[in-house]
Order: C-alpha cells, then sequence, then structure tokens
C-alpha cells in the first residue's frame, strides 16, 4: 500500500512545488494539500482543501483521510509578506494545531517532515562563520520572525521526543534562488541597483530551489528524522553576488537598520529586517550532515546565484509565463467525475 | 620577494563591480580551500576548481589572497623599513599541518599582528588566519578590511574547523585587548591569558600551539592616557591618548613610532591529549595556559635584557 501524504500550505510555491514531486512519485497514493489559498501550480490528483490559517479543522482531516505522511511547508520566513499577528497564527498556532492533530491516540502519522528556515541561527557579528546543526546561536534572538520560527522548532522537538516511532525531520534552508522563486533576496537583485549595507560585504549562502523539494522528497523517501541544513556548498561575498547577476550596489546606511528597513518597505522595496542584517553579518551553514546522510546537492552557492541571473536575463527578453488558474469545478470534474478514465497507464 | 602575478585568466569574465575582483576561483568552500599562497609565477593552476562559477577569490573566512598580495606590496616597506623586522628561530614554524601561535599583544594599534602575518606570509608562503574579538566585526569597513586580510571572528567553531579540518596556520594573542590597552609603565608585563580557551581549542584540533616573544610592539605607540568614557561611547574597549598624538598631532592617531621589532618563535608545545573530546582537565588547561604565558614571559625578559635600544635594537 502506498503513502498517504499531507501538504500545508499547497498554495505557497513550496507546497505545489512538493505536490508536484510527489505526484511523480508512483509510491505515493493520496496527496491531500490545504491552504488557505488556491494551488497556484498545475497538479492532477492531489485533492485541495481550504482551510483557515490556523489550520483549526487540520484533526479531522488528520482522521478522515488516515495520512500517514505530513509535510510541513507553510511556516512564514519573511517578515514583509504577512502581519505579525498572521505570522504568529500561521507559524506557531498552524503548527501547533498540526501535531495536535498528528499525535491523536488513533493517528498513523509515522513520517513529518518541517521545512523551516536557517534564520533560526540569527545574524550577529558574534556568529562563527559555520552553524552547524548543533551551534547554539551566541546572540538572543530580537527579530521577530526568528523567534516565531524558533517557537515552532520547539513544538517539532516535543512532538519528536513524545512520538519515538514516528521519524520527524526538520530541514533549516538557507536562501533559496532558483528560476522561478521570488523573495526578498530575488527582488533585490532584481532592482537596478542591488542595496547592501555601507562598510559590511558579508558572506552569504544559497540553496537552489530545486534542491529544496529534492531534499524533502530524499529525507522522505528515508524516512531520516533529525535536523539537517539544506545549503549549497560554499559563501560568497554579497558584493560578487550582485556582480554575477550584473548589477551595481547602492550602500545603506550601517546604523539605524530598523528605520531603513521601514523607510524602504514605504518607499516599495521589499527590504524586511532580516534580510539587512543579513546584508550585514552573513551566515553560512554546515550542510555536511544531510551529504553524510547521502543527499547531493545539484548546485552550490554560486551556481544557484548563476542559474538565478541566466533565468533573469531571459526572463526580461520573454517575461514571465502565463501564471496557472486554479478551477474549482474543473479540477473536480477530472478527479470525481466518472466520464475520466482515471487508470489509464497505471499498469494492471 | 615574491613577484605579483600580473596576467589574468582567460576567458573569465571580470565582474564589474566586487570589493575583491580576481578571475581566480578558488577551491570549492565547504570542502577545502586552497588558501595558500601560491608560489613564485604560478599562474598555470587558475580555472580548476569544483566551483569554477565563482568571480572573486574570497574565501569562506572572507580573507582574499589576491587583497593579501596588494597590502604585501604595501607593506612590505614598512615591514623591511620602519619596523624592520627581525625574526629568530622561524625554521620552528611548521610548512604544514595546523598550527596555533599566541604571542603578546601591545601598542594602541597594535603592529605586530600585521608583522607576522606578513613576515610569515612572504616567507614561508602559507596563508596565516588571525582570530580576534568581535569588535572588528562591529565597525564598518574595519571589518571588511580585517576579514579581506586574513582575519576571523574568534569563535570556538571557526578556530577548530580551521586548525583540525583544514590544518592551517591560525594566530591569536590571548591577552585580547587588554595587552594592547594597557599604561605604557605597564610595558611588557603579559596579562591574563583570558581563560585558557586557546589552550582548550588546540587540544580539540590535535595541534600544537607556537608561542611567540614579540619586542618593540609596545614602543610603537605607547599609551601614556585612557579616556574611560570615550570608549564606552564609542563601544571600544579602552580610547587612548598616545605619546604618538602627543609628538605629531592628529597624525599620531594613526602613525606608529619606528621601534625596531624582534619577533622570536619559541619551541613549539605539544599538547599530549587526544583531540576531539568534548570536554579537558580544566586544571590542566589552565596549567598550560600559565605554563605558555610564563615561557612568553620570561623570553621577553631575556629580549628585553639584551636589546641596547628601542631604535635600533
Amino acid at each position: 500500500m502506498g503513502r498517504r501524504v499531507l501538504v500545508t500550505g499547497l498554495g505557497s510555491f513550496w507546497g505545489g512545488r512538493v505536490a508536484q514531486a510527489l505526484e511523480a512519485d508512483p509510491a505515493v497514493d493520496v496527496i491531500i494539500g490545504l491552504d488557505t489559498r488556491e494551488p497556484g501550480v498545475q497538479l492532477d490528483r492531489t485533492e485541495y482543501v481550504r482551510v483557515d490559517e490556523s489550520y483549526s479543522i487540520l484533526s479531522r482531516i488528520v482522521q478522515a483521510t488516515q495520512v500517514d505522511t505530513v509535510v510541513h511547508s507553510f511556516l512564514v520566513v519573511d517578515s514583509n509578506q504577512v502581519s505579525p499577528r498572521q505570522m504568529h497564527e500561521t507559524n506557531v498556532i498552524g503548527t501547533m494545531n498540526l501535531f495536535a492533530a498528528a499525535s491523536q491516540p488513533d493517528s498513523r502519522v509515522r513520517s513529518v517532515v518541517v521545512k523551516s528556515s536557517t534564520l533560526v541561527y540569527g545574524s550577529t557579528h558574534a556568529d562563527p562563520v559555520w552553524f552547524s546543526e548543533d551551534t547554539r546561536r551566541p546572540a538572543f534572538p530580537r527579530l521577530r520572525v526568528e523567534r516565531s520560527l524558533l517557537e515552532v522548532e520547539g513544538y517539532v522537538r516535543d512532538y519528536a521526543a513524545d512520538n519515538p516511532h514516528v521519524a520527524v525531520s526538520l530541514l533549516r534552508f538557507s536562501n533559496v534562488l532558483g528560476e522561478d522563486i521570488v523573495t526578498p533576496i530575488s527582488k533585490a537583485l532584481s532592482l537596478p541597483l542591488v542595496p547592501a549595507v555601507f562598510g559590511y560585504d558579508p558572506r552569504v549562502q544559497f540553496v537552489h530551489e530545486v534542491d529544496v523539494v529534492r531534499a524533502i522528497m530524499f529525507v522522505l523517501a528515508h524516512d531520516l528524522g533529525g535536523i539537517f541544513n539544506v545549503a549549497g556548498d560554499g559563501l560568497l561575498p554579497w558584493s560578487e553576488v550582485a556582480a554575477i547577476c550584473g548589477k551595481r550596489l547602492a550602500p545603506l546606511p550601517p546604523v539605524g537598520r530598523k528605520t531603513v528597513a521601514s523607510a524602504l518597505t514605504r518607499l516599495g522595496v521589499d527590504m524586511p529586517l532580516e534580510l539587512i542584517e543579513l546584508l550585514t553579518y552573513g551566515r553560512g551553514a554546515d550542510n555536511r550532515r544531510l551529504k553524510q546522510a547521502g543527499f547531493s546537492y545539484e548546485h552550490t552557492s554560486a551556481g544557484a546565484v548563476h542559474a538565478f541571473a541566466e533565468a533573469a536575463r531571459l526572463r526580461s527578453t520573454v517575461g514571465r509565463p502565463r501564471a496557472y488558474r486554479y478551477e474549482r469545478d474543473v479540477e473536480a470534474f477530472f478527479r470525481h467525475s466518472p466520464a475520466v478514465v482515471r487508470d489509464r497507464g497505471s499498469g494492471a | 620577494m615574491r613577484t605579483m602575478p600580473a596576467e589574468k585568466s582567460p576567458g573569465a569574465r571580470r565582474p564589474r563591480r566586487t570589493l575583491v575582483a580576481v578571475p581566480r576561483p578558488d577551491g570549492d568552500a565547504a570542502t577545502a580551500p586552497d588558501t595558500a599562497p601560491r608560489a613564485p609565477g604560478d599562474t598555470a593552476a587558475e580555472g580548476i576548481g569544483a566551483d569554477a562559477l565563482r568571480l572573486s577569490d574570497v574565501d569562506e573566512w572572507g580573507r582574499s589572497q589576491h587583497l593579501r598580495d596588494i597590502l604585501a606590496r604595501l607593506y612590505d616597506p614598512l615591514y623591511e623599513h620602519w619596523f624592520r623586522v627581525e625574526w629568530e628561530g622561524f625554521d620552528k614554524l611548521p610548512r604544514e599541518g595546523g598550527a596555533l601561535m599566541v604571542a603578546n599583544h601591545a601598542g594602541a594599534i597594535p603592529a605586530d599582528a600585521p608583522s607576522i602575518m606578513h613576515g610569515i606570509e612572504r616567507d614561508l608562503g602559507r596563508a596565516v588566519y588571525g582570530l580576534a574579538d568581535d569588535v572588528f566585526k562591529r565597525i564598518p569597513l574595519v571589518n571588511l578590511g580585517w576579514s579581506r586580510l586574513g582575519g576571523v571572528q574568534a569563535h570556538p567553531d571557526n578556530a577548530y574547523r580551521l586548525l583540525r579540518e583544514q590544518q592551517q596556520l591560525v594566530m591569536v594573542f590571548p591577552e585580547g585587548s587588554k595587552g594592547p590597552g594597557k599604561h605604557y609603565s605597564e610595558r611588557y608585563q603579559l596579562r591574563r591569558f583570558g581563560r585558557g580557551g586557546f589552550v582548550q581549542i588546540a587540544m580539540r584540533a590535535g595541534v600544537p600551539i607556537i608561542p611567540l616573544a614579540i619586542v618593540g610592539n609596545e614602543e610603537t605607540m605607547p599609551i601614556v592616557a585612557k579616556i574611560p568614557t570615550l570608549a564606552k561611547a564609542l563601544g571600544l574597549p579602552y580610547a587612548p591618548i598616545t605619546a604618538n598624538m602627543l609628538v605629531l598631532g592628529p597624525l599620531g592617531a594613526l602613525i606608529p613610532f619606528p621601534a625596531k621589532m624582534r619577533i622570536r618563535v619559541l619551541d613549539p608545545v605539544h599538547l599530549d591529549v587526544p583531540p576531539d573530546q568534548p570536554r579537558y582537565s580544566r586544571s590542566r588547561i589552565m596549567d598550560t595556559s600559565e605554563d605558555i604565558r610564563h615561557t612568553i614571559q620570561e623570553e621577553l625578559y631575556d629580549m628585553l635584557s639584551r636589546r641596547r635600544s628601542v631604535w635600533t635594537g
């Protein structure tokens, strides 16, 4: 019998990508995707369920569908994306509800993957160059998004301790770049002048969007369990990142980061505070633990930047492809109408 | 002296504006970067590296060999003709393998660190990484220069990776800012060697400690008074008034006196413990730290008793 997988945040970039990868895997029988928004990519057999932001009906869904695998890809890691209150609802309350549902006595959940971020390490002057999964961060977390993710990780650890029969994998992803994803960093690198903090040129690390999905599928396939950094090989200075994208730097004042962040945001430049901190002190995540488990990256940090730069050059000529639009009736027809022949090619 | 490789490798794209623009892709930073200074005229190795997509040669620690080469040309006259640095026992420095060098630290803006790094990189052909307090990382531009020239945040994880995994030559001043921050009347009196963290790191990394005794650095920029309130306001460990300022005016804040600098390399201390232990005996650490401090202090007295002149040695 194949796997029954629940994906949170189906409408997000990652939820959609993970669901597509799961659909391609013949070992997966059922895929259920939850989100407040409709899926942004075309999916063939994933069942979409609309939920509220904190997943209050989750226990009913887990019970009804008897899922054995949960991919929690719905964490907000960008503080400009939503309001602080909404971030708390989604990250902390949403995770709490998810684990409450997954730890019901009759739960069949045996594998959980949580997509966290290397933001939990912070970015300060006292940091080591490389953070391993066990490195204690030297400074108290001051940023809201960092505290929110740390709280989420606390729930993950509690759940893993209480449910030793479940393989709980906590993946901490570095800054993602690639052909398609839009993040504050990709937006900054698309500006005519790339913001940089005056007097600093920190080393930053990237992971390619393809490697993110591959890492999630890898830990699922091997039921690894544990904490893993997911980040490309190598660190490169921010000035070099801008140079690869063919951009010049525009210096920001090195003081009053909070004021600078909110002023830029008001001007329409998406510059969350955590990005300014990153552009001041940088951050490196040691990726050796996941490599030792057998994972191999397709892209290095520099490779991810090159992939982004090439895609940006292509887009500047041909534009973005037309976005997919979810139509409830159409999707329901393909999935449930008796008129559709669904067993094609499944090989008797 | 080594010559600067002038030619650029063909085919490498020139970045439009990096702070360090060199078409020399370095080794993959997450594994083992080839950071050793190049042999004379060695430009053929360019272009070979796991990550050929890199545009600059800034390694994972932020060090750039290209920038160091530029600095070496600027600093060499100062090293040769201003401080007239002289080494004793230079051959005790290892040609390969990790080692932790510890030295006495002095002068309001210490001239010892650049002299040690320049001398070793020039004459031994090895990169030197200097571990320092996070003060360097908090000041704009200073942090950038410091890290491009081989400075690394003094975090145990950084030291371990440099020494154990990459077998690099690392330098540390265990006195910290208490060494350079002391009054001229206390010259050549070693401060406390921190909490012996450098011994613990060397034990964990399984590398020898090489003590260095330096004479002359105290006189390059003697502190005659300190302004604690200013230091506090600026967030610096100390804000001195130096003799240089009294003699040269505001320029004295940057210009050191041409004291003769002598660096004596002492016998390497091999720590007879297995590496990679989670913990080492506290008493063993403190004893070794105190022994090394004592040895350096004795050598300093010996060197001072032989010194006829501050300026000519």
